[in-house]
């Protein structure tokens, strides 16, 4: 597809304003990929816009050209989902920042698609609120990145992710209408529930350009500990134990040996090398509850034979104990020039079994993998350390892909727990939702969208 | 053989996995929110030259120059992305292509980075003169009478910004060894270019304060320009013949640590190892030499600093993290120990402490708008802390936040932490002394 005549681009300037639309290399080339690795897509035409209204009709624009609309916020994502396809308009939402309001009454925040998520849980702890899901990217991703992508965290178990937080939405439709979904009631049964089609839709259905979002009272008291273990299976017993006492803890993540072995490489904080797994575990809540939790949890970590069991005092301790989990990226990404990030996710229970199979399959395949993720809901990180030049390397990791993916879905899992399909994940998903389902997802897009403008290719072909 | 980026291995390019942490970072990005005003923005720019995907044009060039270079995404990078190197190459290659240069440019360069910073004695001549300029009266006759308008714009502009030279440099302060009543340690001490014309007795007040903590200094009165400002700006080689003079001058074997007290010197000082790498000569030493540096803070802080028992009173003190101290040296902390062992001394913590305050090199002078604008930021947050004292290690920052802190008229005064404890030092002296008489 060629590039926009002059007359086209003078109508998008007049749209958004001739600063926020960019077209030479220098400044659309930091546009072409986001924050998956080796995937990168041409960026020509880079749109910012500034409000709901240039949105819509930047939207109808493209539907009168025929051009395809890639929408993101800060690039983070992890499957490729704002990658820019052939001859697209790139449409960035990072100036739609402001928060909007705040309602400690209905426990609600209203706020523009472009706001940083971490911004929105400092915005709401000023009343004493607490917005839960917190994906690592949380400093700088956007939360309508976050609707569109259906982003999890560490806080999965016990809080759910972000589409368990979305009470209603602004969205502008593939032909520049703009619609808005649900409401700050808890209580809403009228008609379809139109926003849950479009939480985690990828940009595939319409542009998410303004949250409500429903907030919790803060916790008042936490508490962190950090277990070790000799075997992976009782570290993912303890967790089982723990559920089975009726405690749901905030946090339960875990490091593997070869996680363990970089992140004391990198951050030299005293983890024993020597260990198949390292348990995080975090409750909070009233403070009388999280002390006797606490307690159970402990105990029920040294019965399954945890050979070390380390309880913060403090909160500076609390830090310091968590720090090995949150090095864990870090430490890997490191190691190799390229860093391949999975998110294959199992039922609770299959997640030992799991995290040897991914074990198993990087020796067979002579792999760098470390994997490391949240044991509480079953989400895995198996990290590939990698060289993407590496032609018969890159080959083997992509059978390693397979082989785990193959294994996920014999267990009953998923090709993703909270990074996405988007191009990274597409030849899979067939596979794991069935051919019905399958086809009614594209039925959907086709019938939605019919000229295929919004992020085309993503999700499905 | 000339820098440049495709020269470059690949992999420290690739190392970057454009995950976006070092966005939130950026004070450019925040600024602008355009990616390509962001680090992962900049090393794709630079990744699509090395590719030959996209020229080298005046607007890269822009793009390099308009980097604060402050480092702070380094210290946001998962991935530990070697974002100064891939920057100084880029800065190379934009230099050696001769891009974006003009006539004046290319004059003051030559003045500055080939002529007075490579020569101590010429850049000390030149300080003098500066001096006598602005004792003699002629600065303020100057102005009044409006002379100045007859200079060129850039110099113009900057006129106003020239600190004002020490009358005192520090070799008429120090003598080249001076040795306490117990030695423990042999250092040796860097005096610096700008440091040294306009912070001598900063140089007189780290000497005093390895003196009081058992420390022989070695003061030579000539020394050379370490290499940052040619390495930061494209000057690839001029920054390893430097190099090689200091190692030359200081001679590592001989020292148990070579002492730097500006934590933008430092920052490079601390890299001759991969600085000289290829050279079979010097590669050894500066490897060698790299083990022995450490930024003052750092150095008391490691071998034991002695906590002075008088104060200077009542002082309320909050500190600007210097970005080559924090993100590049990753010295946070000890210059905060340092303070908090002065006693009656109240340290409170600066608000964004390691967000860049504009002065980054000679930004100030290359991109003054954007650093404008940073300094308008900091010093906001500098009054908002209530502090009378800010306390900061590096010249570049001493010099941009105090002419702030003028412009909108704040009594605050800006002191090292060194002077700070130098002066508790003094003060314990005095009282002992007087005691005595």
């Amino acid at each position: 597809m060629s590039a926009l005549t002059p007359a086209q681009l003078a109508r998008l300037r007049a749209i958004v304003g001739s600063e926020n639309v960019l077209t030479s290399p220098e400044d659309t080339i930091p546009y072409g990929f986001d924050g998956t690795a080796a995937l990168k897509g041409p960026a020509e035409t880079v749109v910012l816009p500034g409000s709901t209204e240039e949105i819509s009709a930047v939207v109808k624009f493209a539907g009168e050209y025929g051009r395809a609309i890639v929408t993101r916020g800060s690039g983070t994502g992890l499957s490729g989902g704002s990658v820019p396809s052939e001859g697209c308009i790139i449409l960035c939402l990072t100036r739609l920042d402001k928060i909007l309001s705040v309602d400690a009454a209905n426990l609600t925040v209203r706020a523009q698609c472009g706001v940083i998520t971490a911004a929105i849980d400092a915005a709401v702890q000023q009343h004493g609120l607490f917005y839960p899901p917190d994906p690592g990217s949380m400093k700088i991703s956007t939360i309508g990145g976050n609707v569109a992508e259906n982003s999890g965290g560490l806080r999965g178990l016990k809080y759910g992710v972000t589409r368990d937080y979305v009470m209603g939405l602004e969205v502008v439709l593939p032909d520049g209408r703009i619609a808005q979904f649900g409401n700050a009631c808890v209580k809403d049964v009228a008609g379809y529930s139109m926003k849950d089609l479009f939480i985690g839709s990828e940009g595939t259905l319409g542009i998410i350009t303004e949250v409500l979002l429903k907030v919790l009272p803060r916790p008042a008291a936490r508490r962190t500990m950090l277990a070790s273990y000799d075997r992976m299976e009782d570290a993912a017993q303890t967790v089982s134990d723990i559920i089975a006492a009726k405690i749901i803890p905030c946090t339960l993540e875990f490091l593997d040996r070869m996680t363990i072995g970089c992140v004391e490489d990198y951050a030299k904080i005293g983890l024993p090398r020597d260990c198949e797994a390292l348990l995080l575990m975090e409750t909070d809540g009233h403070p009388a509850a999280v002390a006797e939790e606490a307690e159970q949890m402990l105990a029920l970590a040294r019965a399954r034979g945890a050979r070390d069991v380390r309880v913060a005092r403090d909160d500076a301790e609390a830090l310091q104990l968590a720090s090995a989990r949150r090095s864990a990226f870090s430490a890997l990404a490191r190691v190799r020039p390229t860093t391949i990030l999975e998110d294959v996710t199992v039922p609770r229970d299959k997640l030992a079994e799991m995290v040897a199979f991914v074990a198993e399959v990087a020796k067979k395949h002579n792999l760098l993998v470390g994997t490391f993720g949240h044991m509480g809901d079953g989400n895995l990180h198996p990290t590939f350390l990698t060289d993407e030049r590496d032609a018969a390397e890159m080959a083997r990791v992509h059978e390693a892909l397979e082989e785990i993916v193959t294994k996920t879905l014999a267990l009953g899992g998923t090709i993703t727990g909270e990074h996405g399909v988007g191009l990274a994940k597409k030849a899979w998903l067939r596979r794991q939702v069935g051919e019905n389902s399958h086809d009614l997802m594209r039925e959907i897009k086709r019938a939605w969208d019919p000229h295929n403008l919004l992020n085309p290719g993503k999700i499905f072909d | 053989m000339k820098p440049s980026l495709k020269l470059l291995d690949y992999s420290i390019l690739q190392q970057c996995m454009h995950c976006g942490m070092c966005l939130p970072a950026c004070p450019t990005y925040v600024a602008t929110k355009k990616e390509r005003h962001s680090p992962r923005g900049r090393i794709s720019l630079m990744r699509a030259v090395a590719d030959g995907e996209l020229k080298l044009s005046p607007a890269f060039a822009d793009e390099m120059s308009y980097c604060l270079g402050c480092l702070a995404c380094e210290t946001a990078c998962p991935a530990g992305v070697d974002y100064s190197n891939l920057l100084e190459t880029a800065r190379a290659e934009v230099q050696s292509a001769g891009l974006n240069q003009t006539f004046t440019s290319r004059f003051w360069r030559t003045v500055t980075m080939r002529g007075l910073f490579m020569r101590p004695r010429l850049l000390r001549f030149a300080g003098r003169l500066l001096w006598l300029y602005q004792r003699l009266g002629l600065q303020t006759a100057f102005r009044k009478i409006g002379l100045t308008k007859l200079l060129p714009p850039d110099l113009r502009r900057l006129e106003p910004q020239c600190p004002t030279i020490a009358t005192k440099f520090s070799p008429q302060l120090i003598r080249p060894v001076e040795t306490p009543a117990k030695s423990r340690h042999r250092v040796a001490l860097l005096t610096g270019c700008v440091q040294d014309l306009v912070f001598a007795e900063l140089n007189r007040d780290t000497a005093d304060v390895l003196l009081a903590n058992g420390c022989e200094v070695h003061t030579p009165p000539v020394q050379p320009c370490c290499g940052s400002l040619h390495a930061h700006n494209g000057e690839a080689a001029a920054a390893k013949t430097l190099a090689k003079r200091m190692i030359d001058l200081f001679p590592p074997a001989q020292f148990d640590g070579i002492i730097s007290n500006s934590g933008g010197c430092g920052n490079h000082l601390r890299h001759y190892g991969a600085l000289l790498a290829d050279d079979p000569v010097y590669a050894p030493l500066a490897k060698l030499w790299d083990t022995k540096l450490r930024d003052i803070h750092e150095w008391l802080l490691e071998y034991g600093c002695l906590a002075p028992r008088t104060g200077l009173g009542d002082l309320t003190v909050t500190y600007h993290d210097s970005c080559h101290l924090t993100h590049g040296q990753k010295v946070t902390k000890q210059p905060r120990d340092l303070l908090k062992l002065i006693p009656g001394l109240k340290l409170v913590e600066l608000p964004e402490a390691n967000w860049c305050c504009g002065s980054a090199g000679i930004y100030n002078i290359t991109q003054p708008v954007q650093s404008e604008q940073l300094l308008v930021r900091k010093v906001g947050h500098v009054i908002g802390t209530g502090a009378s004292v800010l306390a900061t290690a590096n010249p570049g920052c001493h010099l941009q936040i105090a002419r702030g802190l003028r412009q909108a008229g704040s009594p605050i005064t800006l002191v090292p932490p060194v002077t700070l404890l130098a002066r508790a030092y003094r003060a314990e002296q005095k009282r002992k002394e007087s005691r005595r008489g």
